[in-house]
């Protein structure tokens, strides 16, 4: 990774273009438009030639670590290889040039691959039907939750204001809980990590929508509990909530709709290889029960009579939660991903993730902290080193990875430890690059022995090194300060 | 055999397993209960091979019909350079995450920060945050930091000249947020200041939402709106379409504190719908409330000038359950899209895209009504998109041209159709419709 040091703002020279576009000849043009709706002053864009943008949008690509690029051992985001073919096709002509209010009659293609993803999820998460409209997870967290409200008050049930969050969920989990109006109620995680069944039966009552449950945890744990939890909540009337963001633990082996969750949400972004992009976009797929189909958002894909596909909504429908119906061209990654493996390999995604899970944190832990001593799922989290003396931090850790060209892990999360470093490896790693990021970890914690300051002061080699993040958050800089200069 | 995207040999399995003092695959799975093991059969196909991936796109694209794209209804055929898909297409983007680790994600904190400041000096705002999921969900989001930046207020107003998906989400997430809404009615084809004025006058107005272009494709007039609206100290969003405000007013030249909309016009393709991209705008002293991630500038270390996440302490993953939103994933690439896209545009290259659309939907909407099947239904300015009265039933017109190969004539009321034209149609794609509307009558 080379440091280089332009915006493209400071490229841009007066009279220089980089767009082609045919001459204008039609008779009227907006300039007749009354001056009390025309814009006063221009924009400031930059002005820069075509080659000049390529060079640098590559400079910066440079500057960026990915997939492609190496190991993104980064828990909970489940960086998974992202196939090639599934950018092929969902970059086809022949999808990319639909547009999303075109009479159903002109994209039976396009539906069809809706309703088939649909019917492919239910069968792998044991649900009855799935929308695909969400544009992220914590979106279908959100879509979720509204499914779960309209449930109760469709009852007339209008007093289930309240969802038991774990403390160990994902910040998104409480965050989505309050966007739908929720009021939240933390349950506390065992010493062993999960959730402990007579902690959260006082927590049950009739003003209880339902709990959200990661599973396995975000500590990489199967919360072995799960069917008396499930025995529990429905008892009291409420509804589970599965977060699918640790899904890929469980992918070909165990089915949420089997563990008794009443509503889920996948990450495609994460089980279902489409990239991230950066932060997205991503797709949160929700899947139901079929005693709740009905609410899911409009619109929705149905089979006419026919056997066509159609666009509807169904009268009890939570309403709209997207403009169109989703982030289609990731939709499309997800089923070439599922069509390339097919229902035997498919079989082994969670397993392989779980086999590499356990092989590094059974290599690393004598030289770093396991909180909880046992078999973990697709991800596991250190607590730190193992000696807490030599005053190297998480972050140091984190930060020397780098130099030896590795992503970090996920750190600081979850919360119940202070040094959490949760590493995630995916089945799509080999057990040679498996074995180089186990010895860059020894190396480091044999490093924080020998030599802290060497850790204290990383990354080396990156293009940047530990920015000032104080600065950034006290002195706001959100936008190029035009003719200010840069410094 | 093995699979293309699993490295895994049998010895390395039992390597690992042994490792992790394991004795075979099953025992991975050893701490679930056994009753919840799967055991039945997937209802998905057998693995293809890219071949028959390659050939059952064909036969699935075969089942679509490409039509010419003569309407929009918040979703606009433009022109896409081929430099913005190769730049998004580069793995080093692709393949990377939310960039947390800013000293190997500078490439990602960069393009988002030019983005941030692109999207300011189209709005007139002066932050920007790194994206939003689509534009109805960043009119929510709008929604929902006017509520947040107001306190205790809990009713919003939006105008029923927004487009009707727009108002569809909005209902949805303020009826679950516990907010009131209020739609304000439609004059003459544009959003009835009066009405307005009455329902500020009533109270506990935290926000409201206009379109700048709305859904027949009419600049609204929103002289006087800023003035009215802060006079009942709530703030004032404006829906925005990011490529016409080369041309037209921007939201702050308006006053208005927040902008929001799709920012798919600037070159995203139509892609059935999605990934296209929401963005939200808003003056500096409400960025604290702004949802979503945002980009500022630092220095590292070494004293070099570098990028970070900043503000986190909005963000779902502090503040959980006090988050300004819950939203994490947004449409980062899409950004980058955008981003490249005004790059190669440029103030004057977007300017020529206005020109290029404006000029052909007035000569559209000319040559329409000399048919004499169609009748104005408002005189108001237009810029891209614009409806008609039809004496042709809405939906007979607009099955009968998808027909013969257009994406036209989009039904918007009982007796109105809309049509857009963009740069990407020519004069004789316009006569071509014109003389196919004539031979159905």
């Amino acid at each position: 990774m080379k440091y280089y040091d332009k915006l493209i703002f400071e490229l841009s020279r007066k009279g220089r273009k980089g767009w082609s576009l045919p001459e204008n000849t039609w008779e009227n043009t907006p300039e007749e438009l009354p001056d009390t709706l025309k814009r006063c002053q221009d924009p400031r864009l930059p002005e820069v030639s075509e080659p000049d943008v390529v060079r640098h949008y590559v400079n910066l690509s440079n500057m960026n670590f990915g997939v492609d690029t190496g190991f993104y051992p980064l828990g909970s985001c489940t960086m998974k290889y992202n196939p090639k073919i599934n950018e092929e096709t969902s970059s086809h002509p022949g999808f990319t040039s639909l547009h999303p209010l075109q009479p159903a009659s002109t994209v039976q293609g396009a539906l069809r691959i809706y309703r088939e993803l649909s019917g492919f999820l239910c069968s792998l998460t044991g649900m009855s039907a799935f929308t695909l409209n969400p544009f992220a997870g914590a979106h279908g967290e959100l879509t979720g939750l509204m499914v779960m409200r309209q449930y109760h008050i469709s009852r007339g049930d209008t007093r289930r204001t309240k969802v038991i969050v774990p403390d160990s969920a994902h910040g998104t989990n409480p965050a989505s809980a309050a966007v739908c109006g929720l009021e939240v109620v933390e349950v506390k995680s065992t010493s062993q990590g999960v959730i402990d069944i007579e902690d959260l039966k006082p927590l049950l009552d009739d003003t209880v929508a339902g709990i959200m449950m990661t599973n396995p945890n975000t500590l990489g744990l199967f919360e072995t509990e799960i069917h008396g939890i499930a025995s529990a909540v429905h008892a009291a009337g409420g509804l589970l909530y599965y977060d699918g963001a640790n899904m890929n633990a469980l992918l070909g082996k165990v089915r949420p709709g089997d563990m008794g969750f009443d509503i889920m949400h996948l990450n495609l972004h994460k089980t279902f290889s489409t990239p991230h992009g950066g932060g997205g976009p991503g797709a949160g797929p929700v899947g139901v029960t079929a005693e709740l189909a009905h609410l899911l958002p409009a619109p929705a894909v149905t089979a006419a009579p026919d056997g066509c596909c159609e666009v509807t909504g169904s009268p009890d429908s939570l309403g709209r939660i997207s403009g169109f119906m989703g982030n289609f061209g990731v939709l499309v990654r997800a089923y070439t991903y599922i069509l390339m493996l097919g229902k035997e390999n498919i079989r082994k995604v969670g397993p392989y993730s779980v086999l590499a899970a356990n092989y590094v944190k059974e290599s690393l832990k004598d030289v770093y902290r396991l909180p909880v001593q046992s078999l973990c799922k697709h991800e596991f989290v250190f607590d730190g080193l193992a000696d807490s003396g030599t005053g190297v931090t998480t972050l140091d850790i984190a930060k020397r990875l780098l130099d030896y060209g590795f992503h970090a892990p996920t750190i600081y999360f979850p919360l119940l430890f202070h040094q959490s470093i949760m590493i995630e490896p995916t089945e799509t790693e080999s057990k040679e690059t498996l074995d180089a990021f186990i010895d860059a970890m020894r190396k480091i914690a044999a490093e924080a022995e020998s030599d802290p300051e060497l850790l204290k002061s990383a990354p080396h080699s990156t293009p940047v090194r530990r920015p000032d993040e104080t600065l950034a958050a006290t002195h706001p800089v959100l936008g190029y300060r035009f003719g200010e200069g840069t410094e | 055999m093995g699979f293309a995207y699993f490295p895994h040999t049998d010895e390395d399995i039992a390597a690992m397993l042994g490792r992790s003092g394991l004795s075979s695959m099953d025992s991975l799975f050893s701490d679930v209960p056994e009753d919840v093991l799967f055991k039945g059969g997937f209802n998905i196909p057998d693995a293809m091979s890219e071949l028959e991936v390659r050939r059952k796109f064909e036969e699935l694209a075969s089942a679509n019909v490409r039509l010419k794209v003569f309407a929009g209804g918040g979703a606009y055929d433009h022109y896409s350079p081929a430099v913005a898909k190769e730049v998004v297409s580069r793995p080093e983007y692709l393949t990377s995450y939310t960039p947390y680790q800013a000293e190997v994600s500078q490439g990602t904190l960069r393009y988002i920060f030019e983005f941030q400041t692109m999207m300011s000096e189209l709005t007139g705002l002066g932050c920007s945050n790194a994206s939003m999921y689509d534009g109805p969900v960043s009119a929510a989001e709008a929604l929902l930091m006017t509520v947040a930046c107001t306190r205790k207020k809990s009713r919003v107003l939006v105008s029923a000249t927004l487009l009707p998906q727009v108002l569809d989400v909005v209902r949805t997430y303020m009826k679950f947020h516990g907010v009131g809404l209020t739609v304000i009615p439609e004059s003459d084809g544009t959003t009835d200041a009066a009405a307005m004025e009455k329902e500020l006058a009533s109270g506990d107005v935290a926000g409201v939402l206009v379109p700048g272009i709305n859904r027949y494709g009419i600049i609204e007039d929103l002289d006087g709106f800023a003035d009215s609206v802060h006079s009942v100290k709530a703030l004032l969003a404006v829906y925005s379409d990011p490529s016409a405000l080369a041309v037209i007013k921007s939201p702050g030249e308006w006053g208005a504190d927040i902008a929001c909309g799709d920012a798919q016009t600037l070159g995203i393709p139509l892609n059935f719908g999605g990934p296209y991209l929401g963005f939200l705008c808003c003056r500096k002293e409400y960025v604290r409330k702004l949802p979503g991630r945002i980009a500022g500038e630092t220095v590292d270390a070494d004293g070099r000038r570098c990028y970070v996440l900043t503000l986190q302490a909005r963000e779902q993953h502090i503040r959980r359950e006090k988050a300004t939103s819950n939203i994490c994933s947004n449409q980062s690439l899409m950004a980058l899209y955008a981003t490249v896209y005004l790059s190669l545009m440029g103030p004057e290259g977007l300017r020529q895209v206005n020109r290029l659309s404006y000029g052909g939907a007035h000569y559209l909407h000319d040559r329409l009504l000399e048919t004499g099947l169609f009748s104005e239904f408002c005189s108001k300015p237009f810029l891209k998109e614009f409806v008609l009265r039809s004496s042709i039933p809405p939906e007979k017109l607009h099955t009968a041209l998808a027909e013969h190969g257009y994406f036209a004539g989009l039904p918007c009321g009982a007796d109105t159709v809309s049509f857009c034209v963009t740069e990407n149609r020519t004069r004789e794609e316009a006569d071509g419709l014109v003389s196919v509307i004539k031979k159905l009558v």
